[in-house]
C-alpha cells in the first residue's frame, strides 16, 4: 500500500437545527490508502453518512457546515489538497472525476427525465470533454462493465424502466465513468433485496480488482463488511469507537458497541462461523444518542453492559490495541 | 402516450362539450331579462314590432326547442346572428379575437419570461432576502384587484404624468407601431402582473420540491455546478406541476380579460362579452362561452401532452 489517498483529520461537522446546534461529527480521523477498502460502520445517526458527504463537500450549505479539521486528498497529479478549504470550482472538478459517490437510494437517485446512457456519460462529458458520440460509446461500455444485459438498448431506457438492482448498477456506472481513485459507497445495498445485495457487493469487488480504486464503504450492516472490506472503522455518536483490519473486527472486537453490532447481525458466512457465533441474535438495548443532548463521558455508556462510573467522567481516548487496531473504551483490555 | 390516446381524448371532449353547452344555455336563459328589454322603454318601438322581432329570432319558442335549434345550427358551423348588432356571431368574434390575442399573447409571453427566472431564483435562494422580496411581490400581485391596479396606472401615467394613452388600441388618426406599443404598455402590465405573481409561485414550489430530490445530489456528485444542475436536471422536472396552471391561465386570458379590456377600452373578446351580457345577446354569449369551453378542454389535452413530453414515466406508463 502506498501513501494515504484520503486522510481525514479531526473532522467536525455541525448542523443548525431548530432545537439548536447539532454536532454530527465530533473529531473523526480516517485514512484510506490507494486501492484499499475501508468500511465505515454505524447505526443511523452515528455520523457515517455525514462524514462521507463532507468528503464530497455535499453537506447542504446553510444547514450544515464543516466546523473543523482537514480532509487531505491526494490527486491524480500527486498533489495533496485540503478539500475543506478548496474553492467550489476546484471541488466540482474533483467530484465525479477523482472522487465519486454511489448513494443509498437507487430508486430516486437517477433523474427520471433523462435516458440512462446520457446520465452515465454526463460526468465524462463534463470532466473529459467527450463528444456526443464518444459519450454514447462510453455509456454502453460502462453498462457492459457493470453487467447490464443488452447495454445498447438499456442506454436508451429511462430509469423507471429498470429494477432497483439495475438502477444501482447504473449508479455505479455513473460513479466509475471517469475512473475515480476513490469511490464512496453510502449504503449502496441497503435498499435492495438480499440476493441483489450480494450481486452488487460481488460487482464492486470485481470492479475494484479491475480498476484499482479505493472504496469508502458506508454501512450499518457488519454482515456486508465481511464481503468487501480490508479495514473497518466503527462510528458511534459522531466518533470513531474502534478501527481495525476486517478479520480482527470480526474475531476480536474490543469495543462493547462493536460486539453489540456483531451480535445483532444475522450471519451465515464463514467469518461468523470462524468467530464461533451460533447463538441467538441480540439487540443492543436502548437507542442512539440524542445528538442534541449527548451523555457525559462515553457516548455509549448508557447502553453499555460494561459501563462503570468512570466511563461517564470523560470521553475515552482512542487507544492502540494492536498494530492497526484502536478502540475508544476504558475497559478494552478486559473485553476479549 | 400515443396518437390513439390523443384521438380518445378528443372524442371524449365531445360529450363533455355537449354537457357544457346545455348548462350554459340553461343558465343564460335563467338570468332575468331578455335581449329585447332595451326596446321596452323606447316609445318608437311598438309592442307588435317587439312580438315580430321575438318571433323572428325564435325567442317565443320554449327554451328546449330554442336549444335544439341553436345546437343543430352550431354543429354545422352556423353560430347565429347577434341580436344586438344583427351581424353573424362568428364574424363579430373573429373581429375581436385579434386584439385579444395580441394583448393576451404578449402578456402571457412576458409573464412566462419573468415568472420562470423569478420562481427559479427564489427557489434556489430560499429564505434569502431576494426570495422574501419576490414572495412579497407575488402576494401583492395576486392580492391586488385588477380593476384597482388598472385605474391606479391610468391615474399615474395618463392623468398625472401624461406619458401613456389611457385607453384604446391606437390613437384616432394614428396607428403607427410606436403608437400601438404605447397603448399596449398599461394593459399588458396589468394583465401580466397577476399572472407573473401566480406562475412564479407555482414554479418556485415545483423547483423547491425538485431541488430536494436525490437525483439533484447525484448531479452535484458528478461535478455539476449549481447553474448547470438547475438548467439540466431540475428545471424540466420542476415545470411539470406548473404546466396545467399555465395552460389553463393561457386560455382564460385568450378568451378575454374582461376587466382589463373594459378598463382600458380594449376592443377584444372580454369587452364583447360584457357588452353582450348587458344586452342579453343569447347567440353571442353562447358563441363566446362555447369558444372558451373548447379552449379549456383543448388546454387540458395540451397540458397532458406537455406532461408526456416532459416526463418519460407518463409517456411510457
Amino acid at each position: 500500500m502506498s501513501a494515504k489517498l484520503l486522510d481525514i483529520r479531526d473532522l467536525v461537522v455541525e448542523f443548525r437545527t431548530e432545537a439548536g446546534l447539532l454536532r454530527a461529527v465530533k473529531g473523526v480521523d480516517l485514512s484510506i490508502a490507494a486501492g484499499e477498502t475501508l468500511a465505515l460502520v454505524g447505526e443511523s445517526g452515528s455520523g457515517k453518512s455525514v462524514t462521507s458527504l463532507s468528503t464530497m463537500r455535499l453537506i447542504p450549505e446553510g444547514v450544515g457546515r464543516i466546523a473543523g479539521g482537514e480532509i487531505l486528498f491526494r490527486g491524480r497529479d500527486g498533489t495533496v489538497r485540503d478539500l475543506v478549504h478548496l474553492p467550489g470550482r476546484e471541488m466540482a472538478g474533483i467530484r465525479g472525476s477523482e472522487i465519486a459517490m454511489v448513494f443509498q437510494e437507487p430508486m430516486t437517485s437517477l433523474n427520471p427525465a433523462h435516458r440512462i446512457g446520457a446520465q452515465i456519460a454526463e460526468a465524462a462529458r463534463l470532466h473529459e470533454g467527450l463528444g456526443r458520440k464518444a459519450a454514447r460509446a462510453r455509456a454502453v461500455e460502462m453498462l457492459k462493465l457493470v453487467d447490464i444485459p443488452e447495454p445498447e438498448r438499456r442506454a436508451e431506457a429511462y430509469p423507471h424502466q429498470l429494477s432497483g438492482g439495475m438502477r444501482q448498477r447504473v449508479m455505479i456506472a455513473i460513479a466509475l465513468v471517469c475512473n475515480p481513485t476513490l469511490l464512496i459507497a453510502d449504503e449502496p445495498t441497503t435498499a435492495l433485496d438480499s440476493t441483489v445485495q450480494l450481486q452488487i457487493l460481488v460487482l464492486l469487488r470485481r470492479l475494484q480488482d479491475e480498476l484499482g480504486m479505493a472504496i469508502l464503504f458506508i454501512t450499518h450492516n457488519l454482515g456486508v463488511v465481511a464481503e468487501i472490506a480490508d479495514r473497518v472503522a466503527v462510528m458511534y455518536g459522531g466518533r470513531i469507537v474502534e478501527d481495525a483490519p476486517m478479520a480482527e473486527i470480526l474475531t476480536a472486537p474490543r469495543h462493547p458497541y462493536t460486539r453489540g453490532l456483531l451480535a445483532s447481525v444475522p450471519r451465515t458466512d464463514h467469518a461468523a462461523r470462524a468467530a464461533g457465533r451460533r447463538d441467538r441474535l441480540q439487540a443492543i438495548p436502548g437507542s442512539m444518542v440524542d445528538p442534541l443532548k449527548p451523555p457525559p463521558g462515553c457516548d455509549f455508556a448508557p447502553r453499555c453492559a460494561w459501563a462503570q462510573e468512570a466511563c461517564t467522567a470523560a470521553v475515552p481516548v482512542l487507544e492502540g490495541v494492536a498494530s492497526g487496531h484502536h478502540a475508544r473504551c476504558r475497559r478494552w483490555r478486559e473485553i476479549v | 402516450m400515443s396518437l390513439s390516446f390523443l384521438i380518445r381524448r378528443l372524442l371524449g371532449a365531445i360529450p363533455l362539450l355537449f354537457g357544457i353547452s346545455l348548462v350554459l344555455f340553461t343558465i343564460i336563459h335563467l338570468a332575468p331579462g331578455g335581449p329585447l328589454d332595451v326596446y321596452a322603454d323606447n316609445p318608437s318601438v311598438s309592442a307588435e314590432a317587439l312580438d315580430q322581432i321575438r318571433a323572428r329570432y325564435g325567442l317565443d319558442d320554449p327554451v328546449p326547442i330554442q336549444y335544439v335549434k341553436w345546437l343543430s345550427a352550431m354543429v354545422v358551423g352556423d353560430w347565429g346572428l347577434s341580436i344586438r348588432t344583427g351581424r353573424p356571431v362568428l364574424d363579430e368574434i373573429v373581429l375581436r379575437l385579434g386584439p385579444t390575442l395580441l394583448l393576451g399573447g404578449i402578456s402571457m409571453a412576458l409573464a412566462f419570461c419573468l415568472a420562470l427566472p423569478l420562481g427559479v431564483i427564489s427557489a434556489a435562494r430560499r429564505g434569502s432576502r431576494l426570495d422574501e422580496a419576490v414572495t412579497l411581490g407575488a402576494f401583492a400581485g395576486i392580492s391586488l384587484p385588477v380593476f384597482w391596479s388598472a385605474l391606479l396606472l391610468q391615474l399615474i401615467f395618463s392623468i398625472w404624468l401624461g406619458w401613456l394613452p389611457s385607453a384604446g388600441m391606437k390613437s384616432v388618426g394614428d396607428g403607427s407601431l410606436s403608437d400601438r406599443l404605447l397603448h399596449l404598455i398599461m394593459p399588458v402590465t396589468v394583465l401580466s402582473l397577476a399572472t407573473i405573481a401566480s406562475w412564479s409561485r407555482y414554479i418556485r414550489s415545483g423547483m423547491i420540491d425538485v431541488l430536494g430530490q436525490d437525483y439533484i445530489r447525484t448531479a452535484y456528485a458528478k461535478g455539476r455546478r449549481e447553474t448547470a444542475v438547475i438548467a439540466l436536471h431540475a428545471l424540466r422536472n420542476a415545470m411539470i406541476p406548473a404546466v396545467t396552471v399555465i395552460a389553463i391561465d393561457f386560455v382564460t386570458i385568450i378568451s378575454g380579460a374582461v376587466i382589463t379590456e373594459t378598463v382600458f377600452a380594449w376592443p377584444g373578446i372580454g369587452r364583447l362579452f360584457i357588452e353582450s351580457m348587458n344586452g342579453r345577446d343569447y347567440p353571442m354569449l353562447m358563441g363566446l362561452m362555447m369558444m372558451g369551453s373548447v379552449g379549456v378542454v383543448l388546454a387540458n389535452i395540451i397540458a397532458d401532452l406537455a406532461y408526456a413530453a416532459l416526463d418519460p414515466r407518463i409517456r411510457h406508463g
